[in-house]
């Protein structure tokens, strides 16, 4: 029981200090790396302007278009499953809340577990489901590398460990808590050098995509 | 061109990484979605097609150069580098099975600009001499004769001579200080003459100055298809020359979809200065003499009409209710296919594909969509506003055994003008 004890405090100390630096410095460098590289200003003369047309691509790219939906629907499906059922249970569970509270000093109201506890398995699913559509796929064969794997895993353990843990599955409890915030941490550390990293720059590619049609008149 | 070799291709790659491109790559997730929004996967099936994958040679210059990850593994020699067969082996994705229609830039969740970077990958092809022998042959012709397709300007001289004396239209050459240059695909001049007249008899009867130019009148930029910015700025140039020359306040694009993206919107940016005049494409001016009550048409068509949207015009200058209002004045059965405007499939022969014979095979296959999306309207006659799409259509109808008529929409409405017998001073 102390061994499993020291592993969790451990894991919720200097390991955890760690990996919030990696992932915070290394998120900032990254985004750094990529918007540094600029782009020419485009002399045509404008049809529309880039602001507005490269805000609202970043929200009507959330939704598909119905042709496309229809081909691929699996897709489509599983990846709002997993990505609604991942942020709820990570931002919307009260005892993260109260993790963030107590390490930035704010919180936000959570939602009651019993609701969280049914998003997490919503995502577990739906991860579950998309690495299936992955293997199955041919596309998906063609174009998916080892990095692809690895951040599937990387965002499958936390939720699959978080779940255990929450739901007393696994004995001794501090074990399969440190596990849980363990692969969080692995998780945070990756982040920066792999395609996890599209969590912040969807907001470029879309914006980019978005403003780069506005200035021709041209709704994408 | 300086000799091609495939250190110069990774350097024409590295030079075309900006922060959309950086941001792109970043945000792909591997979904696939891209593949289902190309005609060359939908109607093959096969997966090299799709269009992320397209793109793994510019990919991996960005990871190795830009990504601290990339810079890591290379160190560490486990980085995969570009190498000439892996080149070789790229151009049938780049050029035969892409058309940079850009329907996969308006699909991908995360946004990515897939055609954007296309156009960049090919700039490494062709640095590294790994552009097709067709696509080189057209640009050859047009940077040392003027024209992808050879045609002098002694043929598009006879072919004036011809129209005006069938027409009794003037055709005016060389006027100095005209408002608007019109140019021409070779296209248009050796397939569709009837354009040119149906210019003629509109600008007339609208009172519209115009004038051609004997030392710019093709628009077509091969340049731009091949991936060459060098070819493309001469090409420019000379069209840029020419407008300056005459002193004129407008260029028109033709009814050619890739001619408008190259005038319109990579002109400036290719000779390094904004355009002292205005571009429009055909279809633009003529919904703009629409609209200030200077054509009028009589007669309305009854068959059936639908209407190809050419892709640059859709995707890349948002030119999409304009032929729609100008087939309202003279049709009065439209019907719009499923996917249209900024969803329209591509006939499959765009980006330098039609002059590509190694993509011939592909081409046909790939036609399938646009056969079938006709299929489902029902219509009779398909109109459209690009010689390069509707020559594509054409071969690609008669490959299939369907016989259908095909129309240019300028001429179209020329054939439906009221021409008054004493038309308006032209304006100014
Ligand atoms: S659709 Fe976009 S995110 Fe998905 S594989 Fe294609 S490029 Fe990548
Ligand atoms: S630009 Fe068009 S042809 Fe090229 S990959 Fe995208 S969808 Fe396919």
């Amino acid at each position: 029981m102390n061994e499993s004890m020291d592993f969790l405090i451990w894991t919720k100390g200097t390991a955890f200090d760690i990996a919030v630096t990696i992932f915070v410095i290394g998120v900032i460098l990254r985004l750094f790396e990529i918007i540094s590289l600029g782009r020419k200003q485009s002399l045509a003369e404008a049809k529309g302007t880039e602001f507005g047309p490269g805000m609202k691509t970043i929200f009507s790219r959330s939704v598909p278009d119905l042709g496309t939906f229809r081909r691929q629907p699996l897709t489509v499906v599983t990846g709002y499953m997993f990505h609604i059922g991942l942020f709820v249970s990570l931002f919307l569970f009260v005892p993260h809340i109260e993790l963030f509270r107590a390490t930035f000093g704010f919180g936000w109201p959570g939602l009651p577990t019993p609701v969280v506890d049914a998003a997490a398995v919503l995502a577990i699913v739906g991860l579950l489901a998309g690495l299936w559509h992955r293997i199955m796929n041919p596309v998906m064969q063609k174009i998916t590398t080892w990095e692809d794997w690895l951040v599937w895993a990387l965002t499958f353990l936390p939720i699959i460990t978080g779940y255990l843990a929450y739901h007393r599955m696994v004995n001794p409890y501090p074990v399969i808590l440190g596990l849980h915030i363990l692969s969080v941490e692995a998780l945070m550390i990756a982040f920066p050098f792999t395609k996890l990293m599209h969590t912040f720059t969807v907001f470029l590619s879309r914006w980019y995509n978005g403003a780069m049609s506005g200035r021709r008149g041209v709704e994408s | 061109m300086s000799e091609a070799t495939l250190e110069r291709g990774i350097n024409a790659l590295k030079e075309q990484i900006d922060a959309p491109v950086a941001a792109f790559f970043s945000s792909c997730v591997s979904c696939g979605m891209c593949a289902e929004a190309c005609l060359f996967y939908t109607e093959t099936g096969d997966p090299k097609y799709t269009p992320i994958y397209k793109l793994e040679p510019l990919r991996r210059v960005w990871e190795s150069e830009y990504t601290l990850i990339g810079k890591v593994k290379k160190a560490l020699g486990l980085h995969k580098p570009v190498t000439d067969e892996m080149l070789e082996e790229w151009q049938e994705l780049l050029y035969d099975s892409c058309t940079m229609c850009a329907r996969c830039s308006m699909i991908c969740p995360v946004g990515n600009d897939i055609a954007y970077m296309i156009r960049k990958t090919r700039e490494g092809m062709v640095a590294s001499g790994n552009a097709p022998e067709g696509v080189k042959g057209a640009s050859i012709r047009a940077v040392t004769i003027g024209s992808p397709m050879g045609v002098k300007l002694s043929a598009l001289e006879a072919q004036i001579k011809h129209i005006e004396a069938d027409s009794g239209l003037k055709i005016p050459m060389d006027v100095e200080g005209a408002d608007y240059l019109a140019l021409l695909s070779s296209m248009e001049i050796m397939n569709f003459p009837e354009y040119l007249e149906g210019l003629a008899k509109i600008f007339k009867q609208a009172g519209v100055s115009w004038t051609l130019c004997s030392t710019a009148f093709e628009a077509t930029n091969s340049g731009i298809q091949i991936g060459s910015s060098d070819i493309a700025r001469t090409l420019v140039q000379r069209i840029v020359d020419g407008a300056e020359r005459l002193k004129v306040k407008n260029v028109i694009s033709p009814e050619c979809g890739h001619a408008y993206t190259a005038i319109r919107w990579e002109g400036p940016n290719l000779i390094g200065r904004p355009f002292p005049f205005r571009v429009v494409h055909i279809l633009e001016l003529l919904d703009e003499l629409r609209a200030a009550g200077r054509i009028k048409t009589k007669g309305l068509e009854t068959e059936r009409h639908t209407f190809h949207d050419p892709c640059s015009l859709v995707r890349k200058g948002g030119v999409i209710d304009e032929p729609r209002r100008l087939m309202d004045m003279v049709t009065s059965n439209f019907v719009d296919m499923k996917d249209r405007g900024t969803l329209a499939w591509c006939c499959g022969g765009g980006g330098g594909v039609s002059s590509n014979e190694d993509a011939d095979e592909l081409r046909i296959k790939a036609f399938k969509k646009k056969r079938d999306q006709i299929a489902e309207t029902g219509a009779d006659v398909l109109v459209t506003a690009c010689a390069n799409c509707r020559l594509v259509i054409e071969e690609g109808l008669e490959e299939y055994n369907i016989e259908m008529p095909i129309v240019g929409l300028s001429e179209m409405i020329a054939d439906h003008l009221v021409v008054d017998e004493t038309p308006p001073e032209t304006k100014k």
